[in-house]
């Protein structure tokens, strides 16, 4: 795939070494597979097929980040490569930083929740 | 500037660039713009967070369940996806230098998002009609923060879009407007992997809850 799309920019000398290696291939294939991959959530959670709602969220969430990373290799031309590493880098630190806001905020509100009063025991204690 | 340094012991001088060398302008900003889309990312990220918190507070009020409609979640996801392939479209012509296809492309692009935000506005309108504010619960808030923060992103987008259009018109395919359609092209895809995170996380999982 690499080849072609250079053979595709050997003709404009627009130095597009970070830049767009796209083809129509590339995005139909990451098109196809989006709605693929978002029509099969909608479908599970309107018709619930499966038994339980619990298997269905994760089933659903693993979509999700499938998706996602679909998105990012056809749509958002992501490699390992592309500016000679730097993009990966910043993706790979937001990411961290992602997780960690995201289960910690989690996991503290939620300890927070189950930890407070019920608000009718300090009405009582006047 | 150079710096001859180590002179003794080869009899040849080594030289040093002191000051960076020149770049080209813009050979950089693809990288930038990705870490600005990454800092973006942050942001949402905590909305996510404070969705993920507040998101089973009703206050007694509406739920998901009763206010989401999935079939129209369902048609704005699409608009979405099918402004992205467009996109991806335009930006194909647009290493052909075909102009007029690159146009066309960003047109119907443009009509998708206006599409998408029409309907997330009349899915707005709707619910604040029924009385679901963002003042009405904490859940609410949250949606609408989340939500309407990914809107108003979508929003700038299509002003980028439209005066990106203007520009193609009056400069052609310049190499300054190939660059600035592929940092759009990079938003425009970056909110299109948020609304994965929404329509997921806000929309089927509220309604499963």
């Amino acid at each position: 795939m690499n080849t072609d799309t250079h053979a595709v920019h050997a003709g404009d000398h627009h130095h597009g070494d970070g830049h767009a290696h796209s083809t129509f291939s590339g995005y139909m294939l990451g098109f196809v597979l989006s709605v693929v991959l978002t029509a099969i959530p909608f479908w599970l959670v309107m018709s619930g097929a499966l038994p339980s709602k619990q298997i269905t969220a994760l089933v659903i969430m693993a979509f999700a980040v499938v998706q996602i990373v679909v998105h990012m290799i056809y749509f958002l031309h992501m490699s390992p490569k592309s500016e000679n590493g730097w993009s990966m880098m910043a993706l790979i630190f937001t990411i961290v930083m992602v997780v960690i806001a995201l289960s910690g905020s989690l996991w503290v509100m939620n300890h927070l929740n189950s930890n407070m009063m019920p608000i009718h025991e300090m009405t009582g204690m006047k | 500037m150079t710096v001859a340094v180590n002179p003794v012991q080869t009899g040849e001088p080594v030289f040093y660039l002191a000051d960076e060398h020149p770049h080209p302008e813009g050979y950089s900003t693809s990288l930038g713009f990705w870490i600005y889309l990454m800092s973006d990312c942050l942001i949402f990220a905590m909305l996510f967070a404070a969705f993920g918190v507040l998101g089973a507070n009703y206050a007694a009020g509406p739920a998901p369940k009763d206010l989401f409609d999935l079939d129209l979640v369902a048609v704005n996801t699409s608009m979405l996806l099918l402004s992205s392939i467009t996109y991806g479209f335009a930006m194909l012509t647009m290493q052909q230098n075909k102009i007029a296809q690159t146009q066309m492309w960003l047109l119907i692009t443009g009509l998708f998002g206006a599409a998408f935000i029409g309907i997330e506005l009349t899915e707005f309108a709707h619910m604040i009609h029924e009385g679901a504010t963002p003042q009405r619960s904490a859940f609410l808030s949250a949606f609408f923060t989340l939500v309407g923060t990914h809107g108003l992103h979508v929003s700038c987008g299509l002003i980028w879009l439209v005066t990106l259009m203007v520009q193609v018109w009056r400069y052609g395919l310049i190499e300054a407007n190939r660059r600035r359609l592929m940092c759009l092209s990079m938003f425009w895809h970056f909110l299109d992997v948020v609304w994965i995170g929404v329509f997921t996380f806000v929309y089927l999982l509220g309604v499963l809850r």
